[in-house]
């Protein structure tokens, strides 16, 4: 069903991206290859978004609440249950996947930010209930020191897993993508009138989509676990939400690689602003007040002016 | 657990002074959104800033009653001031941007404001008392009141009645209105729309201070206080109608008195509560329940 072969000479970078995520653990410090981990595993979770985001301008404003579900899926399972940590790896993406697709139901009948305010409400609900649920969840303690299998337990084997469900993931969701499905996908947010007056069935296509992206973004939450080994609730917090939004407007929405840069820069920055201050967040306010004032275009601008009817609308009011 | 009914009454007035300290921040935000038509991110660090600075004044005048109420007038101001410099040094030159951008600048705000605070005030737990007069609970009708929410029972419809006569009997407020309506026209006619986003985003956030002011001595103000008033702002305005100010005061009533009655049902759950009603209305009226001005 592919249309398209990805053309040699991007398949250059990539593989050779992919070889030298392979060799380097080895040879960095141990903190390294975890933080290469931590940049794949929220690149997943921003790519997982942009796919609905960025591809499909569905205003997923609470796409941390998937994150979060397939991992405490996979917490719960292990901490829970006696049965094998690999039952939770793959209960995490599906059970992501089901609340998206329960979630994604309600949403897809509104447009843009009702979508958006609906989906806060539906996941800010998720939220509290995991906070406070001490019995099953844990509540606001999280649940710690999640024994995993001991094949992937030591720094470098989480790391090598990490590499390469990320990359399989991607692979899948490029392949997505490049389908008739995103195809669509994409067609229907350049223009959702013209898709169904031709007979796409718009809601159900986006609703497929959030599916689509809600089971990535499972799988991302599962990886979380195997990496740091534990779950809290601010996994489902909207600002873990936000934070996400942002990384994929700062690498560049509809760019398939772009979120990935995106959560590089947003990982990179929180963890080496944060070795020499604990206000990291202040810099990246700073930061991001100077791209919005000096790169807007560079960041998002082109592609807003193409896109979004809103901001056409916004365009029409701020040029009086 | 028993239901005998002044337990009932006191939840119910509890309830409804809860709703009014979040009347006053949504008014607040729900203001901005209407005129700027920006949902303003930053709006709940304003907040805390407001609960911050009434701790600084009534700490720094000797924790007396006086005190008290020089915080509660002067921390809004200090909320309104910092919210000007922000608007005229920074977000006024955005105001020709696309919509998204504003809504990231008002994020950026958010994280900084947020460190600031930590910087400024550290990342203890802070805590006024209000005057003497207002400690201890009154009986009304069988049902006991602590005297402070009594209190802020008269603050919220004050503050109600004071933004109807600034928003229908004043020149400004009637020109924000229109603003709101149909900024073109506004702009047409003459009137500096950028210095009416600014009065309109100051007023906002001066409503965003005094609610953080009032709420003091209610709670531990501590950082993190802006991340979930923030959020429950959002709903609450949207359950009421975007920019609407009626609007923001049925959502504040919802959530403010959903939550009370949910800690007499189930303590554990009382917070779901809020947040199950604004999903069922959501999903009745995803538009809001009364009309957005949009």
């Amino acid at each position: 069903m592919i249309r398209e072969i990805p053309n040699l000479k991007s398949f250059g970078p990539i593989a050779a991206i992919f070889i030298v995520l392979l060799i380097l653990p080895p040879i960095i410090p141990r903190f390294y290859t975890y933080l290469l981990a931590s940049i794949l595993v929220t690149g997943l979770l921003a790519m997982s978004l942009n796919m609905v985001l960025g591809h499909g301008m569905i205003f997923q404003f609470h796409h941390g609440v998937f994150y979060g579900v397939g991992a405490y899926a996979v917490a719960l399972i292990v901490t829970k249950t006696s049965l094998p940590a690999w039952v939770g790896f793959a209960a995490g993406p599906i059970m992501a996947a089901v609340v998206g697709l329960l979630i994604g139901w309600f949403c897809v009948r509104l447009s843009r930010l009702y979508f958006g305010m609906l989906q806060i409400s539906l996941g800010s609900l998720l939220y509290v209930i995991v906070f406070r649920w001490y019995d099953f969840t844990g509540g606001d303690d999280g649940i710690y020191g999640i024994p995993m299998p001991s094949i992937i337990s030591s720094s470098k084997s989480s790391y090598y897993f990490i590499l390469i469900i990320v990359t399989i993931s991607l692979t899948l969701l490029y392949l997505i993508l490049k389908s008739p499905f995103g195809a669509t996908l994409e067609a229907i947010r350049d223009n959702p009138q013209r898709c169904e007056a031709v007979g796409v069935n718009v809601r159900r296509h986006q609703l497929g989509a959030i599916v689509v992206a809600t089971f990535f973004a499972g799988i991302a939450g599962v990886l979380f676990v195997v990496l740091e080994n534990f779950v809290h609730p601010d996994l489902l917090f909207w600002v873990l939400s936000l934070e996400i939004f942002i990384m994929c407007l700062l690498g560049g929405w509809f760019t398939f690689a772009g979120p990935m840069l995106g959560a590089a820069i947003m990982v990179a920055l929180r963890t080496f602003v944060g070795i020499y201050t604990e206000y990291w967040t202040l810099i990246l306010g700073v930061i991001l007040i100077l791209l919005i004032f000096f790169l807007p275009e560079g960041v998002m601008g082109y592609f807003l002016e193409k896109v979004s009817p809103q901001s056409t609308k916004a365009r029409e009011r701020t040029n009086e | 657990m028993e239901f005998d009914l002044a337990a009932l009454g006191t939840q119910f007035l509890v309830g409804l002074s809860r709703a009014m300290i979040l009347f006053i921040v949504c008014s607040g935000m729900s203001f901005v959104l209407g005129v700027l038509r920006v949902p303003n991110i930053a709006h709940g660090s304003l907040y805390m800033i407001g609960a911050f600075a009434a701790f600084s004044i009534f700490t720094l005048s000797g924790s007396s009653s006086t005190g008290f109420w020089l915080a509660l007038i002067l921390a809004p101001l200090v909320v309104a001031l910092v919210s000007l410099i922000a608007e005229r040094a920074l977000f006024c030159h955005l105001y020709e941007r696309e919509h998204l951008m504003l809504l990231l600048f008002t994020f950026a705000l958010m994280l900084i404001f947020g460190d600031l605070v930590k910087i400024i005030w550290g990342a203890e737990y802070r805590s006024i008392t209000a005057p003497p007069f207002l400690k201890g609970a009154v009986s009304i009708l069988g049902s006991s009141l602590p005297r402070y929410n009594l209190f802020l029972l008269i603050i919220g419809p004050a503050v109600a009645i004071g933004l109807w006569l600034f928003t229908n009997k004043t020149k400004i407020g009637k020109i924000s209105r229109a603003a709101a309506v149909d900024r073109e026209m506004v702009g047409a006619v003459g009137v500096n729309v950028s210095w009416v986003f600014a009065a309109a985003f100051v007023i906002g956030c001066y409503l965003a201070g005094l609610g953080g002011a009032l709420v003091a001595p209610t709670v531990s103000i501590t950082i993190g206080m802006d991340h979930t008033i923030i959020i429950e702002a959002f709903l609450i305005v949207t359950i009421g109608g975007l920019g609407n100010m009626w609007g923001a005061l049925v959502g504040s009533l919802i959530f403010g008195l959903t939550q009370s009655f949910g800690a007499l049902l189930w303590p554990q759950f009382a917070i779901v509560f809020p947040y199950a009603a604004v999903v069922i209305i959501l999903i009745w009226r995803p538009t809001g329940m009364l009309k957005s001005v949009w």
